[in-house]
């Protein structure tokens, strides 16, 4: 062990690289974002809403508990290698990671459990992560892409009048042709017989996003009742334009929480009026919390990349996210007192944390951030449900209120994907009593 | 004075036979392999061996199995990404599914599948030659990874598609772990170097016996090379199935020892250019050219993401991410002037400079 | 059995069955070729005239769609609209030539009788190079363009085809591009220059053709096509990050037209694109869906195995 500190000692020189660890009295955020390449109009304004809150809650409170934050971006260009560089780059002293990548979150799955470094996945990344006992370090709170379907189907049925009317009913399902496509499809299947559906699949290749005519045609030949899009990028735009093209009611297109930003309607314009897309939080400003975001940020100078982001869907996705990151801190607060905490103890406030109605109304994001409750087996939250926002011409508006999931449906696929991942990777699941 | 050729006399076949035929490069080399096996692992940071020696070496496997197609061959490919997913998904089918076959010879069943692929997509070259094949082979890149994403059967039907890789021993349940999360950053460092060293060696020797010589000569000028009694048919498939040999073992470590999962957009066509980058940047036709290359073009970007903050300046993420790429692009053109043969070639002037020091004339 | 069926049978059942159908992909199909030929285009005048397969063609469009929407919205709040377009447009030009100078000055000129794939690496450092100038001085967001081309649809026969007004648009400006082309070509002592250039390099610079303009020259009308692509392709999808990827869609369009001949990307755009748009369509359900983004690659390949150059490539003449 001496000849290895020796060692590091003469590398040191060269080695500035790892210094990226924060000092002692701050909580260490690395920021693992994408404001370059083709996911680039997805990534930056998520990444401006994750850095601002923090930027907030330092400015304005000092911290949480007096422990202030200090979130260190570093830029993955959504390519999985790099995001694995930057993990190991930052993962010293590090709080948890927030990929916002598919590919990244599952590279860092197995990694970030040797490190016990937490990952909170939020609205993406591997869906049977809900289950807490397999995936002790992986949260992904408000819910899963498979509730997300079933809560689309869920107002799609709510809509048509009853569940059962679902019955004989056509849905075209577009989606991105990428394991973050093809994901909900089990659940798909598992729905389409319950209800008595069909649904026609419209892969989208990767390279092609931007290319869409030959889905389109199909969808206007098959007349399906309602599309449901998986989309991510520049895939987005195009199916929202195309749609408008052959005429189809926008108001029976339904996108997920991906397909939700304003990049995905604003070519369109007008035109995409009755779009819809699911939603976990809020859209819009028009929040107590955006006030102080006013206050201390934008009329300071201090917003990431000037504060023109604010307010854009995915920017409050990146904001509410922060502030789950924030709400676990202060629970770890809570049992390990007031301190910088470890990744561990990080994964521990997540596991007890609790944002119920009147903690959210504390924080001035009633509407905007949903209530969650995380337990030691359910890392997903006990309540996932989503609401639907659309489109009105220039700007999203949340249409309805929280549509719960159908938990009983997707738990039990939850629960055997888990245990095929566990029984793949030969470890035995913890028990949670 | 220090470098010199002259008065290196040979006194037997065998010496002049060697790998490396003067003593002195000899030395080095096996000083630098000495080096990367037993004091890189002490010396280290997880950081470096996990971050920077895995990635660059896997890589560098990439490089030379490109820079045996396109340097050696002469048959320009853009689809290396596309034979590193079939070696990797390729890699886990055997690894999971026939459990009495050791970690290494699943990765190295890989390279053989993906040198199947690189058979079957290297038919066109035949007729086909230059930039047109360059875009042939986008075809492999385009087909395979539609195939794995879409063939549920590659991923052993798992609902989510991106399997991860279990944490598997060197030979079955002996030896250290050598993949996987739970393996010690310095166990997967000397697996990954230990096929590094081995196909270097491979690809440096069969550069100098007789499949190599064919293949230079179908680079230089291949009805030439024809009428000389070389075949073409054999000679460029050969070259693409081993080319894809290399680059599906090299995908294979790429999930195995670095990224842990298999997944589509690991292997998408930036990763294509990436090694023709390598292979240009480090030398056309050189096995050290990979190893630079693959050193330069993985390092640069995070070098360059990271050298503002040594100098202490603070620049928003977003412009630092703008001012990555512009000199990302800036360095490579810049590297393609100074020396279009490469950084091989730069190593080459050191050396002659250093033969003459220190009395240049 | 199924499968066969899937492919040899019932394609041509619904083709036969339901024929207006079959004719709206085709037209479609068609439409979307106009749009790759576009960009194909651009590869092949500097391919021609310089013998560099620009790979950067692909992110020029993107360049020049950013600086004209950015320069266009910037103008139009201090003058009518139609003079901040038309302003704009002569801006970018201006701007796209300035490219090309600083391009032929400082990658081509160096680089001179280098091997073909040091150039095209080059050209790919770029692209790179390009990318983040673009997103530094514009931002990564989507821009909606509007310059009034038509955005609309018709339906003919009875509703039952539909056709695209932007699209129709497109091969108009296709077609007066591909013209004014060939009238530059033909008619100006520049287009004879050009041409001379791309037939023999050394016989044009013996006969007193100044090479290095000429690459000026050939670089600035690419971008100047790359604009025309970046305006016809933004106004479709706002202009963003994913112009520069729809170079890969140009690729196998270059290939199966010639990379020498204009009017094979203007074929090749309409084999391609109606070809991948049939197969999707009528053959994609039989592979899992999503086989476009290969099939055009492969439909590229298989006309390449009776003629290896191309189409309308010159032929290969190959000596020892």
């Amino acid at each position: 062990m001496k000849l290895r500190k020796f060692g590091l000692m003469v590398a040191g020189a060269a080695m500035t690289f790892a210094a990226g660890a924060a000092t002692a009295a701050e909580q260490y955020i690395p920021s693992l974002v994408y404001r370059t390449g083709p996911y680039a109009s997805g990534g930056a304004p998520w990444a401006d809403g994750f850095a601002d809150y923090f930027e907030l809650i330092n400015d304005r409170d000092g911290g949480v508990d007096g422990i202030k934050f200090k979130v260190d971006e570093c830029e993955t260009g959504y390519k999985t290698d790099r995001g694995v560089e930057c993990y190991d780059r930052t993962k010293e002293g590090a709080t948890v990671y927030n990929p916002l990548s598919t590919g990244i979150t599952y590279a860092l799955l197995d990694k970030a459990a040797a490190d016990k470094i937490p990952i909170l996945s939020m609205g993406y990344g591997r869906t049977s992560a809900a289950d807490g006992r397999v995936f002790e370090y992986v949260f992904n709170p408000p819910a899963t892409y498979w509730n997300q379907l079933t809560s689309i189907v869920k107002y799609i049925g709510d809509e048509m009048g009853g569940m059962d009317k679902l019955k004989g009913k056509r849905i075209g399902y577009v989606y991105l042709d990428h394991p973050y496509g093809k994901e909900p499809i089990p659940t798909m299947d598992v729905l389409a017989e319950k209800f008595g559906f069909t649904y026609d699949k419209y892969p989208v290749a990767p390279k092609s996003m931007t290319e869409q005519k030959s889905i389109w045609l199909q969808i206007r030949k098959t007349r399906p009742d309602y599309v449901i899009m998986w989309g991510w990028g520049a895939m987005n735009a195009t199916a929202v334009k195309e749609a408008t093209n052959i005429r189809f009611d926008m108001t029976k297109f339904i996108g997920n929480w991906w397909s939700a930003g304003e990049d995905t309607a604003i070519p369109s314009g007008a035109k995409a009026k009755g779009y819809r897309a699911a939603t976990f939080h809020g859209v819009g400003t028009d929040y107590p919390v955006f006030a102080d975001v006013k206050k201390y940020l934008q009329d300071t100078g201090k917003a990431t990349s000037g504060g023109n982001k604010i307010g854009q869907t995915l920017y409050n996705r990146g904001f509410v996210n922060a502030a789950v990151v924030v709400e676990a801190v202060r629970k770890a607060h809570e049992k390990f007192g007031n301190r910088v905490v470890t990744g561990d103890e990080f994964r521990w406030g997540m596991e007890h944390l609790d944002i119920t109605d009147a903690r959210i109304k504390e924080l001035g994001m009633v509407g905007l951030m949903p209530p969650t409750k995380i337990t030691c087996e359910n890392h997903e939250g006990t309540n996932p449900a989503v609401k639907i926002q659309e489109w009105d011409g220039s700007k999203y508006n949340v249409i309805t209120d929280w549509i719960p999931s159908m938990t009983q449906v997707t738990r039990p696929l939850v629960e055997q994907d888990a245990a095929a991942y566990a029984k793949e990777k030969g470890m035995t699941p913890r028990s949670c009593n | 004075m220090i470098y010199r050729e002259a008065g290196q006399f040979k006194t037997s076949y065998a010496a002049d036979q060697a790998l490396l035929t003067i003593p002195m490069d000899r030395w080095f080399v096996m000083g630098l392999v000495a080096f990367a096996v037993i004091v890189m692992p002490i010396i280290g940071s997880d950081y470096w061996l996990g971050s920077i020696m895995i990635p660059v070496l896997i890589l560098t496997i990439a490089a030379m199995g490109l820079n045996i197609l396109t340097g050696y061959a002469g048959q320009l490919s853009l689809g290396s990404g596309a034979f590193m997913a079939a070696g990797a998904y390729m890699a886990y089918k055997v690894a999971t599914n026939l459990p009495w076959v050791p970690v290494p010879f699943a990765i190295l069943l890989g390279g053989c599948s993906a040198a199947l692929a690189g058979i079957v997509f290297g038919l066109p070259s035949l007729r086909i030659k230059g930039f047109y094949l360059a875009v042939a082979t986008l075809a492999a890149q385009f087909f395979l990874l539609w195939l794995f994403t879409h063939v549920d059967w590659f991923v052993n039907y798992s609902i989510s598609g991106v399997p991860s890789i279990a944490d598997y021993h060197l030979l079955w349940d002996w030896g250290p772990l050598v993949t996987g999360a739970d393996a010690s950053v310095e166990a997967r460092y000397l697996f990954v170097l230990g096929f590094a060293i081995l196909l270097a060696l491979g690809a440096r020797n069969m550069a100098r016996c007789k499949i190599g010589r064919s293949w230079m000569a179908i680079r230089d000028m291949d009805i030439a090379a024809e009428i000389i009694g070389i075949r073409p048919l054999t000679t460029k498939l050969s070259a693409f199935a081993i080319s894809s040999f290399y680059c599906g073992i090299a995908g294979a470590l790429w999930a195995f020892c670095y990224i842990n999962t298999v997944e589509p957009s690991a292997y998408d066509i930036s990763v294509s250019f990436n090694i023709l980058f390598m292979v240009i940047v480090g030398g056309l036709g050189s096995i050290l050219g990979s190893f630079l290359g693959a050193a330069f073009i993985f390092l640069l970007p995070i070098l360059l993401n990271n050298a503002p903050t040594w100098f202490g300046i603070e620049l928003p993420a977003d412009l630092l991410s703008e001012i990555e790429l512009m000199l990302f692009g800036a360095m490579i053109i810049f590297f393609l002037i100074v020396e279009p043969h490469g950084l091989a070639r730069l190593w080459q002037i050191g050396k002659e400079k250093l033969r003459r020091w220190p009395f240049p004339y | 059995m199924e499968l066969l069926n899937a492919l040899l049978v019932s394609p041509f059942a619904e083709i036969f069955g339901n024929p207006y159908f079959f004719m709206e992909v085709l037209i479609n199909g068609l439409m979307a070729g106009v749009m790759y030929s576009l960009v194909a285009l651009g590869f092949v005048l500097i391919f021609k005239a310089s013998g560099v397969f620009n790979f950067s063609q692909g992110v020029m469009v993107l360049f020049a769609a950013l600086n004209f929407v950015g320069l266009m919205d910037a103008l139009s709040a201090y003058m009518n609209p139609v003079f901040a377009i038309a302003l704009a447009g002569a801006l970018t030009v201006l701007i796209m030539l300035g490219v090309s100078l600083v391009i032929e000055r400082v990658v081509l000129r160096p680089l001179v009788n280098q091997a073909h794939i040091i150039l095209f690496m080059a050209t790919i450092g770029v692209a790179y190079f390009l990318e983040g100038l673009g997103e530094m001085i514009w931002g990564s967001d989507v821009r909606p363009l509007h310059v009034g081309i038509p955005d609309d649809v018709w339906f003919i026969f009875n509703e039952q085809v539909m056709v695209q007004q932007s699209d129709l648009f497109a091969a108009a400006v296709a077609g007066g591009l591909v013209l004014t082309l060939a009238l530059f070509f033909h008619y100006t002592r520049t287009g004879r220059a050009l041409r001379a250039v791309a037939d023999d390099h050394a016989a044009a610079m013996s006969i007193g053709i100044p090479l290095n303009h000429i690459w000026v020259i050939v670089w600035g009308v690419a971008g100047f096509v790359a604009l025309v692509a970046g305006i016809m392709w933004g106004s479709k999808l706002g202009v963003q990050f994913s112009l520069s990827i729809i170079a890969l869609k140009a690729l196998p369009v270059l290939i199966l037209g010639g990379f020498t001949s204009i009017p094979g990307a203007i074929v090749g755009g309409l084999i391609i694109g109606s070809g991948e748009k049939i197969a999707e369509v009528y053959w994609g359900s039989a592979f899992g869906g999503a086989i476009e983004e290969w099939f055009a690659y492969v439909l590229a390949l298989a006309f390449l195995y009776f003629r290896p150059q191309g189409l309308f490539g010159e032929k290969i003449i190959e000596r020892v």
